[in-house]
C-alpha cells in the first residue's frame, strides 16, 4: 500500500512538468512583445532592446522554457506585466478564495446528490425517482453562469435577499456555492443513482435481506459502502470541473479569486500571470486526483491488495 | 455457369446490405422506442432548420446587427416576440443567427476532437505497450488541466476569433476521445474476427479503419453527441467572460452577458439567450443517452 502512495505521489512530479510545458508552449504563441506591454508603446527602441535582453526573450524557446522552470521549482513565477510584483505572491493570495468558492459548492453537490441518488435508486420508478431525474438532467444542462444570473435575478434584484457580488461572509457565499455546485450535484445523483441500482441487485444485498436484515440497514451499510467507491471516483474529476466553473462563476459574482485574476490577466495579456494561475489550479486539481485515488484504494480492498 | 456466379454474387451482397442495414435499423428501432431521446431529436431539428433558415427569417445585417435606439430595452412584443436588447437589435433574430456559430462551433470542435484523439487513442490501443504509454501519458497530463482553462488560455494565447475558439475548445476535449477510443479498441482487438484478417495478410492499416473502427464506433456516437453539448457550453462560456466570438456576431453566451447590467429592468435580455443554452444542451443530452442505449442495449439491464 504505501509503495503505491509513494508511486502515485512520483507521479505527480512528471504531470506537474508536463502542465507546465504545454501551458507555456501555448503561451508562447501569445503575440506581442512583452517588452513593449511592459514599457508601453512609445518606448524608446534601445531601452525596448536593453529589457529583451535582460528578460532573455532572445534565447531558443527550449532555454526560456529551461530557465522558467528552474524559476517555477523555487516559486517564482516571473513578475507580472503590469503590476510589475511577483505574480506567484499574487494567485497565491487569491486562492483561498477560489477554494473556498469550489470546496462549498462540492459540499452542496454531495448533500443533494448522494441522498437524492439514493432515494431514486431504492424507489425506482416512483414520482420522486422520476422528478429527480428530470431536475437532475436539467441541472447538468444548464450553463452555471446563466444560473447564476437567474438567481442574481431571483434572490438579489426581485426578493433582495442575498447578497449579489462580493466575498463578505456567509449569506455572500450562497448564490456562489448553488451556482458553482448544481451541475456536480446533477452529476453525482446521476451516478449515485446508477451504482445503487447495480449495487442493490447483487447477491450478497439478497443474502442480507433473506438472513432478515432491516432494510434501512441494507441500504446504508451493504448497499451504500459499495455504491459509494465508484461516486468517490467522479467526485475527484469533478473536482477539476468545480474549479474550471469557479473561473466563470467568479466573474459573475465578482468573486475575488483566481478565475477572475486569470480572465483580467489574459485581457492585459499578462503572459505570467495567466501561467501561473493555470498552472496552480492544476497543480491543485492533479493534487486532489492524487488524494481521491489512495482514498479509493482504501475503500476497495480488491486494489489494496494488489499492491501489498 | 456465368449468369450462375453471377446470381450467386448478387445473392451474396444482397444479403450483405440486409444485414448491414438491420444492424442500424435495430438502433434506429430502438432508439424510435425511446420517448425522451426523440424529443431530443426533434428539437435538435428544429435548431438546425432554424440555423440553416437564419437568413430566411430575420436578415443578418438589418435585423440582427443593425442598431436601433428607437426600440431599445423593449419587453417580448408582436413586433419582437422576445423583445429587443441594449442596443435595440431583435433578440429572436439575433438568437436564431446565434444558434448557426454555437451548432458550428459545437460540431467543427468535436470533429476536430474525435479526430486527433481518436487516432491517438486508436493508434496507443492498437499498438500498445510504449506508443501506448507515451500517448496516454501525454494525455493524462492533458487532462490535469480542467478543459475550460485550457480552451481560456488557447483563446488567449492565440487571439480572438472564431477558427481559434473552435480550435480552442477542440483542443482541450481531445484527451477524452482518445481514452474512449483506446478503452474500445482494446475490446476489440484480441478478437478472433480481427485475429482472422491478419491471418489473411490484412494491413494494419486495413484492419484499423476495416475491422477496428466501426467496431468502436458506438462509444465514439455517445460520446460525440454529449461532446457537442459540452463544446456549446464551452463556447458560450467563452463568449460570457468576453473571449468567444468577437462582436458584434451574435453569440448566446456573449448576448446573455450583454443583458447583465439591464439585469433589473430587463432581465428577458438575459433570460432568453440562456434558455437557447438549456434548451440546446438538454436535447443533446437526451439524444446522447438514447443513443447510448440503442447502441449498447446491454447497459440498459
Amino acid at each position: 500500500m504505501h509503495k503505491y502512495i509513494l508511486r502515485r505521489i512520483l507521479l505527480l512530479i512528471p504531470v506537474t512538468i508536463g502542465v507546465t510545458f504545454i501551458v507555456y508552449s501555448i503561451m508562447y504563441f501569445t503575440p506581442g512583445d512583452p517588452a513593449m506591454i511592459m514599457l508601453g508603446e512609445n518606448a524608446p527602441e534601445a531601452e525596448l532592446i536593453k529589457l529583451r535582453e535582460e528578460m532573455g526573450l532572445n534565447d531558443p524557446f527550449i532555454v526560456q522554457y529551461g530557465r522558467f522552470l528552474k524559476n517555477a521549482v523555487q516559486g517564482d513565477f516571473g513578475r507580472s506585466y503590469s503590476t510589475k510584483k511577483p505574480v506567484f505572491d499574487e494567485v497565491f493570495s487569491r486562492f483561498p478564495a477560489t477554494l473556498k468558492l469550489t470546496v462549498a459548492g462540492l459540499a452542496i453537490a454531495l448533500v443533494i446528490g448522494i441522498p437524492v441518488g439514493i432515494i431514486s435508486a431504492t424507489k425506482q420508478y416512483s414520482l420522486m425517482d422520476s422528478v429527480s431525474m428530470i431536475l437532475a438532467l436539467l441541472g447538468v444542462s444548464m450553463p452555471n453562469f446563466w444560473l447564476g444570473l437567474m438567481l442574481i435575478l431571483l434572490f438579489s434584484v426581485k426578493l433582495g435577499l442575498l447578497p449579489s457580488g462580493g466575498d463578505a461572509g456567509f449569506s455572500a457565499m450562497i448564490l456562489p456555492a448553488i451556482t458553482l455546485g448544481t451541475g456536480v450535484a446533477a452529476i453525482i445523483t446521476r451516478m449515485t443513482r446508477s451504482s445503487m441500482l447495480e449495487v442493490i441487485r447483487q447477491d450478497y444485498i439478497r443474502t442480507a435481506r433473506a438472513k432478515g436484515v432491516k432494510e434501512k440497514k441494507v441500504i446504508n451499510k451493504h448497499a451504500l459502502k459499495n455504491a459509494l467507491i465508484p461516486i468517490v471516483t467522479v467526485v475527484g474529476l469533478q473536482f477539476g470541473s468545480l474549479l474550471g466553473g469557479a473561473v466563470l462563476t467568479e466573474n459573475v459574482f465578482s468573486w475575488p479569486g483566481v478565475g477572475r485574476l486569470m480572465v483580467d490577466a489574459i485581457k492585459q495579456k499578462d503572459t505570467p500571470m495567466v501561467l501561473a494561475s493555470v498552472i496552480f489550479i492544476s497543480v491543485t486539481f492533479s493534487i486532489v486526483n492524487l488524494v481521491v485515488d489512495i482514498l479509493y484504494a482504501y475503500l476497495d480492498p480488491r486494489i489494496k491488495s494488489q499492491y501489498s | 455457369m456465368n449468369s450462375d456466379v453471377a446470381t450467386k454474387n448478387n445473392a451474396s451482397t444482397k444479403t450483405k446490405s440486409k444485414k448491414k442495414r438491420s444492424q442500424w435499423s435495430e438502433v434506429w428501432r430502438r432508439l424510435k422506442q425511446n420517448k425522451m431521446a426523440m424529443a431530443g431529436l426533434v428539437i435538435l431539428t428544429i435548431l438546425v432548420l432554424l440555423a440553416v433558415f437564419a437568413d430566411v427569417i430575420a436578415d443578418y445585417d438589418e435585423v440582427a446587427i443593425k442598431q436601433n435606439a428607437a426600440v431599445r430595452l423593449q419587453g417580448p412584443s408582436k413586433d419582437h416576440w422576445l423583445g429587443t436588447d441594449n442596443l435595440g437589435r431583435d433578440i429572436f433574430a439575433r438568437m436564431i443567427h446565434g444558434a448557426r456559430i454555437s451548432l458550428m462551433v459545437g460540431i467543427v470542435a468535436v470533429s476536430i476532437a474525435i479526430l486527433i484523439g481518436g487516432t491517438l487513442g486508436a493508434i496507443a490501443g492498437f499498438y500498445g505497450g510504449k506508443v501506448d504509454n507515451i500517448i496516454m501519458r501525454f494525455m493524462d497530463v492533458f487532462l490535469a488541466i480542467p478543459s475550460i482553462l485550457l480552451a481560456i488560455a488557447i483563446v488567449g494565447a492565440l487571439g480572438q476569433n472564431l477558427f481559434n475558439l473552435m480550435l480552442a475548445i477542440g483542443v482541450s476535449s481531445i484527451p477524452g476521445f482518445a481514452r474512449i477510443v483506446r478503452a474500445s479498441v482494446l475490446t476489440v482487438k484480441d478478437q478472433e474476427f480481427v485475429e482472422a484478417a491478419r491471418a489473411i495478410g490484412a494491413t494494419d492499416t486495413r484492419i484499423i479503419i476495416k475491422h477496428i473502427i466501426p467496431n468502436a464506433l458506438a462509444p465514439v456516437i455517445v460520446q460525440g453527441t454529449l461532446g457537442v453539448a459540452g463544446a456549446i457550453l464551452s463556447t458560450a462560456g467563452l463568449s460570457f467572460i468576453g473571449l468567444g466570438v468577437p462582436k458584434p456576431r451574435p453569440e448566446w453566451g456573449a448576448m446573455l452577458s450583454d443583458g447583465r447590467q439591464f439585469l433589473r429592468n430587463a432581465s428577458h435580455i438575459t433570460t432568453f439567450p440562456g434558455l437557447a443554452i438549456v434548451i440546446t444542451i438538454l436535447a443533446l443530452n437526451l439524444l446522447g443517452d438514447g443513443l447510448r442505449d440503442a447502441l449498447d442495449p446491454r447497459l440498459k439491464q
